[in-house]
C-alpha cells in the first residue's frame, strides 16, 4: 500500500475501510543473516537501510515490548546538526540530510518540520565560541547563521533580552534544524523495512547470546533460540544490561532525562530555542503544547521518572529567557533512560566477539541521530567496515585516546 | 529523593552531588593500561542495587557511600567514606 493524497481522499469518501496494518506480525524463523536486538528508532532504521541501501532482507528485528516503546517515543523530537568536533559534525550533518529526504524516501508522513534552532548566547566570549562552532558546522556542509540582538529580536521578540543576570546578546541559528513527529519515525522505518521483507518481532526479549570460542552465532529469546550470522545490539538505555549477557562492561552509565509538555497554546515559539547560560530547550508542538527539557537528573537510574530539583531547575531556565511562559500550566512530565557515555559521544562498532556488533551510548541526543545511526550501522553490518562519517565511534577509543568530548568535561557522564 | 546523611540527617537531593560507582578501585601504580581504562571508564551499570559515591556539598561536606536501588530509588544504607566518629 502506497500513501498518497489521492489515497487519503478516496478512503475518506469510502468510509476508511481500505487501510491495512502497517507491518506484519510474523513468527520468528530459526535463523537469519542478521538479527537486530531492539525495535526502537535506531534498530528499525538500521533494518530499513540494510534492506533499502544494501539489499539485505533476511533480517529480524527483535523487540522486548512493542515497537517504539522506548526512547523514540519519549524524547523532545528535536533535530539539529550543530556539533563542533570532526568525529561528530559530519555524522550529524549526514543525519540532517537523511531527515530532509526521509518522508519521500519511506513514503510516510513523519512531519519533518525545519523550523530552525537557535542557541542563545549571553556574553562576548560565548558569541566568539558560537562563531567558531558555526564555522565548524559550515565546514562540514551544515548551515549556521550568527544572529546579533537585532536579528534575534526579529524572530523572537518575546525573549527577556535585558535580563539582569543573563542578558541575551544574540544566538547561533541553524535554519535547517527543527522537529519531527517522533512516533511516526519508528512507524515509517518499520513499515519500510517490513515491505522489503524484514521480520519485525515484538514481545520477544533477548535473554542471552549464543557465544562459543569468541564467536556469536545468535540469541536466546523468550520465543526460542534464533541463530544469526551477525547479531546487532541497538538497545540504548539498556545497553549495559544487554551487553552484560555477553560478558561485556561498557563505558556507559544509565541516567534519566526528564521532559515536559505544557497545555496547548496558540502559536508563540517559532522554532527550537535553547538557553546558553543554563540548560533549557523548548519548542512548540503542532498541537500547541510547549515541549521542553533541561539537564539529566545526574545519578545512575533505570526509573523512567525523575526527581523534583531538576523540574525546578528546568522551569527556572525557561523563566530566565522567556517569562511569558510563567502562566502556562504543565500538562505532562516524563523521563527516559539514557545511555550516558564517558565522553558524551556514541558507539557504532564491532565488539571483541566475532559476529556481535554494538550501537549505543547516544546520551540525550539519540533522536536526531536516528537516520544516520541506522545508515552507518547498516553500512558496518553489510560491509564490515565503518561508514566514513562514523569511523570515530569506536568502543576502544578510551584506551587509544580518541575520545570525542564535545564539552571537555572528562569521564563524568552526568556532566556531559 | 532524600538522602539520610549520617551527620546531618535526611536532607533533600539538591544538597548533594553525585560522583558515581563506588565499587571500582584505583589500580596499583604501574598496573597495565587495561586496568586503568577499566577503572576510569568501564562500569557495571546495574539495574537494581548500586553502591555509589555522593558528597553532601551544601551540608557537612562529607563524602558518602550510598547503597541505592537504581530502579526504585530506595536507599538502604548510607555511610561516611572515612568514618569521623561523629555519625548519629
Amino acid at each position: 500500500m502506497r500513501y498518497s493524497g489521492f489515497k487519503v481522499l478516496w478512503e475518506g469518501l469510502t468510509g476508511n475501510r481500505g487501510w491495512q496494518p502497517v507491518w506484519r506480525e510474523p513468527e520468528p524463523k530459526s535463523s537469519y543473516d542478521i538479527i537486530i536486538v531492539g525495535g526502537g528508532g535506531h534498530g528499525l532504521s538500521t533494518a530499513y537501510y540494510l534492506a533499502r541501501e544494501f539489499g539485505l532482507t533476511n533480517i529480524a528485528v527483535l523487540e522486548k515490548g512493542w515497537l517504539g516503546s522506548g526512547n523514540v517515543g519519549r524524547n523532545t523530537t528535536i533535530i539539529r546538526s550543530n556539533y563542533m568536533l570532526p568525529g561528530n559534525e559530519p555524522f550529524y550533518e549526514l543525519s540532517m540530510k537523511l531527515w530532509e529526504d526521509l518522508e519521500q524516501d519511506f513514503n510516510y508522513n513523519a512531519m519533518v518540520s525545519q523550523r530552525g534552532i537557535i542557541n542563545l548566547y549571553h556574553s562576548d566570549p560565548q558569541r566568539d565560541a558560537f562563531a567558531r562552532r558555526g564555522n565548524a558546522m559550515i565546514m562540514a556542509g551544515a548551515d549556521a547563521v550568527l544572529l546579533d540582538r537585532a536579528g534575534l529580536e526579529k524572530q523572537c521578540p518575546f525573549l527577556d533580552f535585558d535580563n539582569a543576570r543573563f542578558p541575551i546578546k544574540g544566538g547561533l541559528w541553524q535554519p535547517r534544524g527543527g522537529t519531527v513527529r517522533h512516533d511516526a519515525v519508528a512507524w515509517g522505518y518499520a513499515r519500510g523495512a517490513d515491505i522489503r521483507g524484514v521480520d519485525i518481532i515484538q514481545n520477544c526479549e533477548v535473554t542471552g547470546f549464543l557465544i562459543e570460542d569468541g564467536v556469536c552465532s545468535g540469541v536466546e529469546t523468550t520465543r526460542g533460540t534464533i541463530e544469526a550470522k551477525k547479531t546487532a545490539v541497538c538497545v540504548a538505555g539498556s545497553s549495559g544490561r544487554v551487553m552484560a549477557k555477553a560478558g561485556m562492561r561498557l563505558p556507559i552509565e544509565s541516567h534519566v532525562l526528564q521532559a515536559f509538555v505544557s497545555e496547548g497554546l496558540k502559536p508563540v515559539i517559532p522554532g527550537v530555542i535553547t538557553f546558553g547560560a543554563g540548560h533549557f530547550y523548548v519548542s512548540q508542538s503542532d498541537k500547541g503544547g510547549l515541549v521542553f527539557g533541561g539537564d539529566i537528573d545526574g545519578y545512575n537510574t533505570y526509573a523512567q521518572r525523575g526527581n523534583l530539583p531538576v523540574v525546578e531547575d528546568v522551569c527556572e531556565g525557561g523563566m530566565a529567557i522567556m517569562p511569558m511562559i510563567g502562566r502556562a500550566r504543565l500538562l505532562r512530565a516524563w523521563g527516559g533512560v539514557m545511555d550516558m557515555s564517558m565522553d558524551g559521544s556514541p558507539f557504532i562498532d564491532r565488539t571483541h566477539i566475532a559476529g556481535l556488533y554494538f550501537n549505543g551510548g547516544w546520551c540525550y541526543g539519540g533522536f536526531k541521530a536516528t537516520p544516520a545511526s541506522g545508515f552507518c550501522y547498516a553500512h558496518l553490518l553489510a560491509k564490515d567496515e565503518p561508514h566514513p562519517t562514523a569511523t570515530e565511534y569506536r568502543l576502544d577509543r578510551f584506551i587509544s585516546g580518541g575520545m570525542i568530548d564535545e564539552k571537555g568535561v572528562g569521564a563524568q557522564p552526568n556532566l556531559h | 529523593m532524600r538522602i539520610p546523611c549520617p551527620l546531618c540527617g535526611a536532607r533533600p537531593l539538591e544538597e548533594f552531588v553525585y560522583r558515581g560507582d563506588a565499587t571500582v578501585t584505583r589500580p596499583e601504580e604501574g598496573a597495565p593500561m587495561e586496568e586503568w581504562v577499566s577503572y576510569v571508564y568501564l562500569r557495571n551499570n546495574p539495574k537494581g542495587a548500586h553502591r555509589e559515591h555522593w558528597r553532601h556539598v551544601a551540608g557537612c561536606g562529607s563524602w558518602l557511600i550510598v547503597d541505592r536501588n537504581t530502579l526504585t530509588h530506595e536507599i538502604t544504607r548510607v555511610a561516611e567514606v572515612r568514618p569521623s566518629g561523629d555519625a548519629r
